[in-house]
């Protein structure tokens, strides 16, 4: 099952479970008073092409007036995105998409992030979430009907208000015009545009009259982030409001025993120690006070004796892990893919076992919460300021926490600063968190709103890294180089085992996003996937890419080197093996074309690596120019091509196509991981969990193959195939392939 | 009670001294622009001027610019080079989820305060100490050349 099925599966299940059976609407429209101007809400509809189960279940109606759309009176527009804006600039995305079906003047046009709410739940999947690249793929028609059906909106009141035909009526940027040299701006006629009747159908552009979709254009958001005047969640402030740091065990699932509070309560600005429950059964500290350097000195101060653990060594410890992943890398593991062996002799066998390590996201931003309870009983209300990615499952991870129904909370989107998967958490736990010490802070008769703050070593040490993860192949080559079978182990800790989505999200027991860019492979070649799932107390979660993000190296290094093998060139031997994948053969041949690859010659100390990969729908091919300082490979150039189908910003894609690949090539960087010794996390910042920085920076090309089917993936396909690409290029240069991350250069 | 020249407004603090710069601006005075990354001197978020130096103020005790100027975010764009600095990043679109940014610019100016035409090199070692975990890098790297050939 891909991570799309997964996600879909997982809203409609959620949606029969969660919300009230309501019947099926189709498309509902909503006037809203009491805004001046036109606005527009509309109900998603849940129906995936070609999936009963999801023409069925449509999606209950708004339960209150929500707009995607205004128009004041004075011309200007505020388009309202349904998804949150953490650098991937679907925020501006989506806004030109409506905007050019609204035909409106780009230059009065701005817009918001959504609240959690009904209708901003994603149209495919029916929950309110950010991810797996699918801002745009899945928001393209539904925010292109918006916008035409506000144009359509306005030129009947325009045709009413002149009395003239619709038809000798047309808009131009942002104005209508009509016979005898009528003209009217959309502000001038938003107020008598809303009282229309919202039309059940309208057209929609044909690409070729795009004015905005698939032109590079500065993003909203640029200005107020280059000059210091972009609120992030972190940023939100309430009156009153105190801060708040957590000590959390130094193990995952610790618990305090006893607490020392003296010294750190004299310290000035500090209010409240108390004990909390916190995520994963464990519990802990919630120092309260003033400002975040109070709450830190309060922190520092406090003396914590922890539950004893009888046994330390059985405590989550990466070396052991090691070596009990390669254990079962030699057992039969669950069957994600079988494949029949070529009837040829095995001349030659290529085999290798693949490590990849826990990776902390570490988005700039260090993850916080700002929550306030009011009222009481039925009458209580609970806000909460946050950049997250998964708004629907927050809201009712809060209200379980506080005992409220979900819609007494509201969630306030908060721009993001990065993110990356790790404000996507199916147990919402820094947000459950920020209610629990909510729930301990009202017990104590407070009232006032907290921000819960993370520390950066909260961050690294906090757990919900992408897996641990080995792989096992063993691949047999005839003697004139054909593969005659390829037996894949995968050994990768499960993100949705032990979550409450499991039942209903693992197939088979199987968890796809370990085994995605494998068992999915484009690749005609006749591979075996076996799979463990390990238990183990650190918990995990999706890193920008998920699966592909060791998937894809393990595949494009194992396919280098069975091209050597055979004596076949790296595109050769991919291009013959792809033929029947064509947006895979126009991303591999537009970055062959533009990086002058099997043309031009490269210095003696170094060497061509190329890799291509598919995720999220989109298909990328990095070539990449390397040569070697030691150990560590130094990278002069890559030349990127995607297939994403329409780039509605082509801008953004080439920012989020070098983003990618940035913190690809971090993934090969020397102290890239995270690692455990009797359970507790080895590194805590910066300085000892290493990112790239600009030294490490290569120049890269990005290059849009042209088309105009819909959008596909944009935010993670970039990644996968830049670590591999590197490798291959590293293997030509030293004869060694790359079989560990990172690269230990030491 | 510690007073300094903030943005070229005289203010006083009632903080314990030892509090850093970046809790003053950020939770005192309520300037939320400069941004906290990681508290140790290793990302470059906080980034301020300090009498025209750029210097990381997640780190700096408030006591140690008593008496003395300094520039955030939120004014850095009032004086020249800043503007100058600020529109090279609009032009080239620089931000993504622009958490760094702030720090960013503040590193960018000093930068080419000190050094106007800065090499490739120079721009690598002098930016080093910022991080940006969308990696705008190519971009930042594009906006302080065509800030620096506007320079000369
Ligand atoms: S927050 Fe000061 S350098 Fe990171
Ligand atoms: S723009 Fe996101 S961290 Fe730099």
């Amino acid at each position: 099952m891909s991570y799309e099925k997964i996600m879909q599966k997982l809203g409609r299940s959620y949606n029969a479970g969660a919300l009230v059976n309501q019947p099926i609407s189709r498309r509902r429209f909503m006037k809203i008073a009491g805004v001046s101007g036109l606005a527009l809400g509309i109900a998603p509809v849940a129906v995936a092409e070609g999936d009963a189960e999801g023409k069925k279940q449509g999606l209950t109606p708004l339960q209150q007036p929500s707009e995607f759309l205004q128009i004041a009176e004075d011309g200007s527009i505020t388009i309202i995105v349904n998804r949150l804006e953490f650098g991937q600039g679907s925020h501006t995305g989506l806004a030109r998409v409506l905007a050019d079906e609204l035909d409106a003047d780009w230059s009065k046009v701005d817009a918001k992030l959504a609240n959690a709410g009904d209708a901003y739940k994603d149209p495919l999947f029916g929950i309110q979430f950010t991810g797996g690249s699918t801002a745009i793929a899945h928001s393209f028609t539904q925010y292109r009907e918006l916008g035409a059906r506000a144009r359509a909106m306005l030129l009947t009141a325009a045709a009413e208000k002149w009395e003239v035909d619709v038809s000798a009526l047309s808009t131009n940027n942002g104005k209508i015009t009509g016979p005898n040299g009528k003209e009217a701006g959309f502000g001038e006629l938003a107020v008598a545009a809303m009282s229309q009747p919202v039309p059940e159908k309208v057209e929609l552009k044909t690409p070729d009259q795009f004015r905005y979709i698939g032109k590079g254009v500065e993003r909203l958001d640029t200005r107020n982030k280059s000059t210091g005047q972009q609120d992030f969640g972190i940023d939100a402030r309430r009156p009153g409001m105190k801060t708040v740091l957590l000590i959390r065990p130094p193990w995952f699932g610790g618990k305090v025993e006893s607490f020392d509070a003296s010294a750190a309560s004299s310290i000035q600005g500090v209010d409240q120690i108390m004990k909390v429950d916190l995520d994963r059964d464990s519990v802990g500290i919630a120092v309260i006070a003033d400002g975040y350097w109070q709450a830190k000195m309060g922190r520092d101060a406090v003396k914590v004796e922890w539950q004893h653990v009888d046994d330390i060594d059985a405590l989550p410890d990466t070396t052991k892990m090691a070596e009990q992943f390669t254990e079962l890398l030699g057992t039969d593991g669950l069957k994600a893919r079988t494949s029949a062996s070529l009837d040829k002799e095995v001349a030659k066998t290529i085999s290798a076992d693949f490590t990849f390590p826990f990776l902390a996201h570490t988005p700039m931003e260090p993850l916080n919460a700002l929550i306030e309870m009011t009222g009481s009983g039925e009458n209580t209300r609970v806000d909460v300021w946050t950049g997250t990615q998964f708004q629907t499952f927050d809201q009712g991870a809060v209200a379980g926490v506080l005992d409220v129904s979900p819609a007494q909370v509201t969630i306030h989107t908060q721009f993001a600063g990065g993110g990356f998967g790790r404000r996507a958490t199916p147990t919402s736990d820094y947000l459950a968190d920020t209610a629990k010490v909510m729930k301990a802070w009202t017990a104590a008769g407070r009232t006032e709103p907290l921000k819960v703050m993370w520390s950066r070593e909260d961050d690294v040490r906090g757990g919900y890294y992408r897996p641990f993860t080995m792989h096992r192949a063993s691949i047999g080559l005839s003697d004139d180089g054909d593969v005659v079978s390829w037996d894949h182990t995968i050994v990768a800790p499960s993100i949705l085992k032990g979550t409450a989505f499991e039942p209903m999200l693992m197939k088979d027991g199987i968890d796809s996003t370990a085994t995605e860019g494998v068992a999915d492979s484009a690749y005609d070649l006749p591979i075996s996937v076996d799979v463990h799932h390990p238990v183990t107390a650190v918990p995990v979660l999706w890193w920008r890419s998920v699966g592909h993000t060791h998937s894809a190296f393990v595949m494009e290094t194992l396919v280098e080197q069975i091209a050597r093998a055979g004596g076949v060139d790296a595109v050769d031997f991919r291009r013959k093996h792809l033929a029947k994948h064509p947006r895979h053969l126009a991303a591999l041949d537009l970055a062959v074309e533009k990086s002058g690859y099997g043309e031009r010659t490269l210095p003696d100390n170094q060497a061509w690596g190329v890799a291509v990969h598919e995720s999220f729908g989109s298909v990328v091919a990095h070539i990449v120019e390397v040569s070697m300082d030691g150990k560590n490979p130094v990278v002069h150039k890559v030349t990127s091509a995607i297939h994403c189908n329409t780039a509605v910003n082509p801008r953004s894609v080439e920012a989020q196509i070098q983003g990618a690949a940035i913190m690809g090539i971090g993934m090969l960087l020397s102290g890239a991981e995270i690692t455990l010794k009797q359970g507790q996390v080895q590194q805590s910042n910066f300085h000892n969990y290493s990112l790239p920085r600009m030294p490490v920076v290569p120049e890269i090309a990005v290059y849009i193959v042209p088309s105009q089917d819909p959008p596909t993936g944009v935010g993670e396909p970039g990644l996968p195939p830049i670590a591999p690409a590197i490798a291959n290029a590293m293997l030509a240069l030293t004869g060694e392939p790359v079989t560990t991350l990172p690269i230990q250069s030491t | 009670m510690v007073d300094f020249v903030l943005n070229g407004n005289a203010v006083s603090v009632e903080v314990d001294s030892s509090t850093p710069v970046l809790w003053v601006l950020r939770d005192e005075l309520e300037m939320t622009g400069t941004k906290f990354g990681c508290g140790m001197a290793q990302c470059g978020a906080c980034t301020v001027h300090l009498e025209g130096q750029a210097i990381r103020s997640c780190v700096t005790p408030v006591s140690a610019v008593a008496g003395k100027q300094v520039t955030t975010i939120e004014q850095i764009g009032a004086a020249a080079l800043g503007e100058l600095v600020q529109a090279a990043w609009i032009e080239h679109d620089v931000p993504q989820c622009g958490y760094c940014q702030s720090g960013q610019v503040m590193s960018a100016v000093a930068l080419l305060q000190s050094n106007p035409n800065p090499s490739e090199d120079d721009i690598d070692s002098f930016m080093a100490g910022n991080i940006c975990r969308c990696g705008t890098y190519i971009r930042i790297k594009a906006a302080i050349r065509s800030a620096a050939a506007k320079l000369a």
